[in-house]
């Protein structure tokens, strides 16, 4: 590939946000016909710098060269024209709209409606990402909705196509797919900018990779000849240690779930069919499963948010089914859900309300009808100290705080009040390496201590990590729970659902 | 084809001509809705148009600029609320709101000294033997061009909205403005344009009140239309079609009343002549409790959008 010619050039970028430079001299070049990996921890510049060449934000200085010509979009649709395609992590779709129609809306002059339905049926099935167009999106599953933020890219023939984070809502098998798309685009000459977190990937389907910290170029490299813990080391600037997993004796059932079955209360969203499911104590029960196939769900009944019939669901034996999340946090269930701002915390009130919010009742932070506000302090700053929680101090609004650290707050906030049981959904999403490698410590931690644990994640490499039993989600069944060791990454992806949607529009390509 | 002393075939045809000025404020208020911006202030943007119009009219001596006239005050006034909401990011529900109370004070203030005050006539089509068949002929073909033009606007947004690319980009805005600004689209730039022809769609419905309707001015001259017309919009899940129905209920259970009255009918007219607002009620309560997503309510609507990413 090294022959191959300079696509995009980029020299001297920078970009500064008030309080934070985002970029600081950014300077790389893509060839033609490679897969070029963008490595970096949360918060490293990679969203800014991408943004940056999809014209959604203009740098403060340095230029880029796409072909060797001056190249400065000041909107997405110059970018789109110059040939620069991007597939967003946080999926640009319109839920109540076909996927036609939100093809047509990524494009600047769309051939009319039946003419580009065609289109989107002979190019799907010609990178072997079959589409019927005329299905509503949000009826998709998260596979099939980014086949057609690709196919949306990929019917105007781009240079250069971005793609940021696009594994993380793919189950094994479908990853292949998409790299089996990639390999085709780059051998086409298509040049692909690759933004994950997920290291073995990396070193599977990238040529070179350029990895940011903190705004900056810290080093180049060819990622197959490296190891995943070396390009993790790159990212992060220290030595990783892999948690410590002491071996404990399981203990008696201390959550069982019998037959959970409840309509989503989330538009788009998945009801729950006929859960089932035992966790003991000291047992980690890891949930894997694309996004969108009943997680959410199942935090918001185990949490008591939707309640179902008492004896559907028990802790250690007693029926509390009927409970709301007051009823179960006493009775020692307490919860973490994914979104941190506006259901795990408030964004507008500081740190201590929002561990009033969910510890008053274990930590006994109200007497007689009264907030003891001293304790609540207490309990904010022992959080803040246990969990590395970055802040000035309890009395900052948790708006305030970085997606990592306000997630290192809620995850310790619920794991430091002594419960039963805990859920857990997505303890690490959005947090830098060295922060989650913490979380998961405190999380095995919790359960040597005797607490029996559900983590749902779509981190699989985490839930192999900590998990000592296995289930997955599709389309809001639950796999029978399975032990852990001896799992291939091929039998999980077929217990996540295989391919979702490959015979719905067209059959098999 | 009289039932309890009242003539269906008149019934109909003032039913046609009750419900044009709540039907045009609807689709108004659709395109608007559409595009992920809840206007409440429609009853104000319907009275300023039912003043202006008659106040240009009787100026002018001509209908029809008297309709411009409605249109451009209701326009100006929704321009106010396209400030306030999109530029100033002000809460949607409150300034629309304010803007009734605004539309109904100002409107009785311009209206001073007007009362009593014919407006020149605006003549029915004249659709020489088509107006002579039977039945038809008096419901659906003796009418003004208001009628007909209303008609052809139900046609227009329901084309404009399912068939065209300024259709397609509207309900995008609505439905994530997000994803819309992601894909470079001025979702600000949209929602005002919107909300420009939603309050020149109420003005001229407004008017319509003033100069054919009725044909007069007094204080308070729309008497909730635009309340109606908010429910419609609802009661229509968002479909051009479904307002056209929803407006001729509505117009059909105001005229009826009327009828009843006349006709000195036992049931007494307060409950009748309440339904709509009641009706009305029941719908606004519904949309504000965010149950209407299921209904098919765009996904952003009353949203405020902040172009912070």
């Amino acid at each position: 590939m090294t022959g191959a010619r300079a696509l995009l050039q980029l020299e001297g970028l920078t970009k500064a946000y008030p309080g934070v430079v985002a970029n600081s001299g950014i300077g790389f070049t893509i060839r033609a016909g490679e897969v070029h990996a963008l490595l970096g921890e949360n918060g490293a510049g990679k969203s800014t710098l991408v943004k940056m060449i999809y014209g959604l934000v203009r740098p403060d200085a340095g230029r880029m060269l796409l072909n060797g010509a001056d190249y400065a979009p000041d909107r997405p649709a110059t970018a789109r024209k110059a040939g620069v395609g991007m597939v967003f992590q946080h999926f640009s779709l319109f839920d109540a709209m076909t996927v036609a129609e939100n093809v047509a809306l990524g494009m600047e002059l769309p051939p009319p409606m039946r003419e580009l339905a065609a289109q989107i049926r002979a190019t799907s099935i010609n990178y072997g990402l079959p589409l019927d167009p005329d299905r509503i999106v949000g009826d998709l599953s998260a596979g099939e909705r980014q086949r057609v933020e690709i196919v949306r890219c990929l019917l105007q023939d781009p240079r250069l196509l971005i793609m940021d984070e696009p594994t993380s809502v793919l189950t094994p098998q479908e990853v292949d797919i998409l790299f089996r798309t990639l390999r085709k685009l780059a051998a086409e000459g298509t040049a692909i900018l690759y933004i994950s977190h997920k290291l073995e990937e990396i070193r599977t389907i990238c040529d070179h990779a350029t990895i940011l910290r903190r705004g900056k170029v810290v080093a180049t490299c060819t990622p197959a000849e490296r190891t995943a813990r070396e390009l993790a080391e790159m990212m992060v600037g220290t030595v990783l240690t892999p948690p410590a997993r002491p071996a404990a004796p399981k203990g008696d059932i201390a959550l069982e779930v019998n037959g959970l079955s409840a309509p989503s209360p989330i538009p788009f969203g998945t009801a729950l069919k006929n859960i089932r499911l035992s966790v003991r104590a000291g047992e980690v029960l890891g949930i894997a499963g694309v996004a969108g196939n009943g997680q959410d769900e199942l935090l918001l009944a185990l949490n008591g948010e939707l309640r179902c019939a008492s004896d559907i669901v028990r802790i250690n034996g007693k029926s509390i089914g009927h409970r709301g999340p007051r009823g179960r946090r006493h009775a020692g269930l307490v919860a973490a859900p994914e979104e941190r701002l506006g259901h795990a915390a408030a964004p507008d009130m500081t740190l201590t309300e929002n561990a009033v919010l969910s510890g008053a009742q274990r930590r006994k932070l109200v007497r007689r009808g009264f907030i003891d506000w001293r304790r609540a302090r207490t309990f904010a700053e022992e959080i803040i100290r246990e969990f590395d929680v970055r802040t000035p101090g309890t009395e900052v609004a948790a708006r305030a705080l970085s997606g990592g650290n306000l997630q290192k707050f809620v995850v310790g906030r619920e794991l430091s009040q002594d419960p039963a049981v805990i859920v857990i959904n997505q303890p690490t999403w959005g947090v830098d390496a060295a922060a989650a490698a913490s979380i998961r410590q405190a999380i095995l931690d919790r359960a040597a201590a005797g607490a029996a644990i559900i983590v749902i994640s779509q981190d699989l490499d985490e839930l192999l990590e900590i998990a000592d039993s296995f289930a997955a989600l599709n389309e809001g069944h639950l796999t029978e729970p399975r032990p852990v060791a001896g799992l291939t990454v091929e039998q999980i992806g077929l217990m996540m659902g295989g391919v979702h949607g490959m015979e719905a529009a067209n059959g098999p390509a | 084809m009289d039932i309890g002393g009242i003539n269906i075939i008149t019934l109909l045809a003032t039913l046609i001509v009750a419900s044009v000025p709540i039907l045009m404020a609807a689709l108004g208020e659709l395109v608007v809705e559409k595009s992920g911006v809840l206007n409440l202030g429609v009853e104000g943007m319907m009275i300023i148009g039912a003043v202006i119009g008659f106040v240009v009219a009787v100026q002018t001596g001509n209908p029809v600029i008297g309709f411009l006239g409605g249109a451009v005050a209701g326009a100006a006034l929704a321009a106010v609320f396209a400030l306030l909401t999109q530029v100033l990011l002000a809460n949607q529900v409150a300034s629309g709101l304010a803007l009734t109370l605004f539309g109904l004070g100002l409107s009785s203030l311009i209206g001073q000294g007007w009362n009593g005050i014919r407006p020149p006539l605006t003549r029915d089509v004249p659709l020489g033997p088509l107006s002579d068949i039977p039945v038809l002929g008096p419901v659906l073909f003796s009418h003004d061009w208001m009628v007909y033009a209303s008609f052809a606007l139900v046609v227009a947004v329901w084309w404009v909205l399912r068939r065209t690319r300024a259709g397609l980009i509207l309900r995008a805005v609505g439905e994530s403005h997000d994803a819309a600004h992601a894909l470079g689209y001025k979702v600000r730039r949209i929602r005002m344009a919107a909300i420009l022809f939603g309050g020149a769609m109420a003005g001229m419905g407004g008017a319509y009140i003033s100069l054919i309707r009725v044909p007069q001015w007094t204080d308070g001259i729309t008497s909730g239309a635009g309340w109606i017309a908010l429910a419609i919009v609802v009661f229509a899940s968002w479909k051009p079609w479904r307002v056209l129905l929803g407006a001729w209920l509505f117009g059909g259970i105001s005229v009826l009343q009327l009828s009843l009255q006349a006709a000195g009918s036992r049931i007494p007219v307060e409950y009748l002549s309440m339904s709509p607002y009641v009706i009305t009620i029941l719908v606004l309560v519904f949309i504000s409790s965010g149950r209407g997503r299921a209904m098919g309510a765009p996904a952003d609507l009353g949203k405020t959008f902040h172009a912070s990413r």
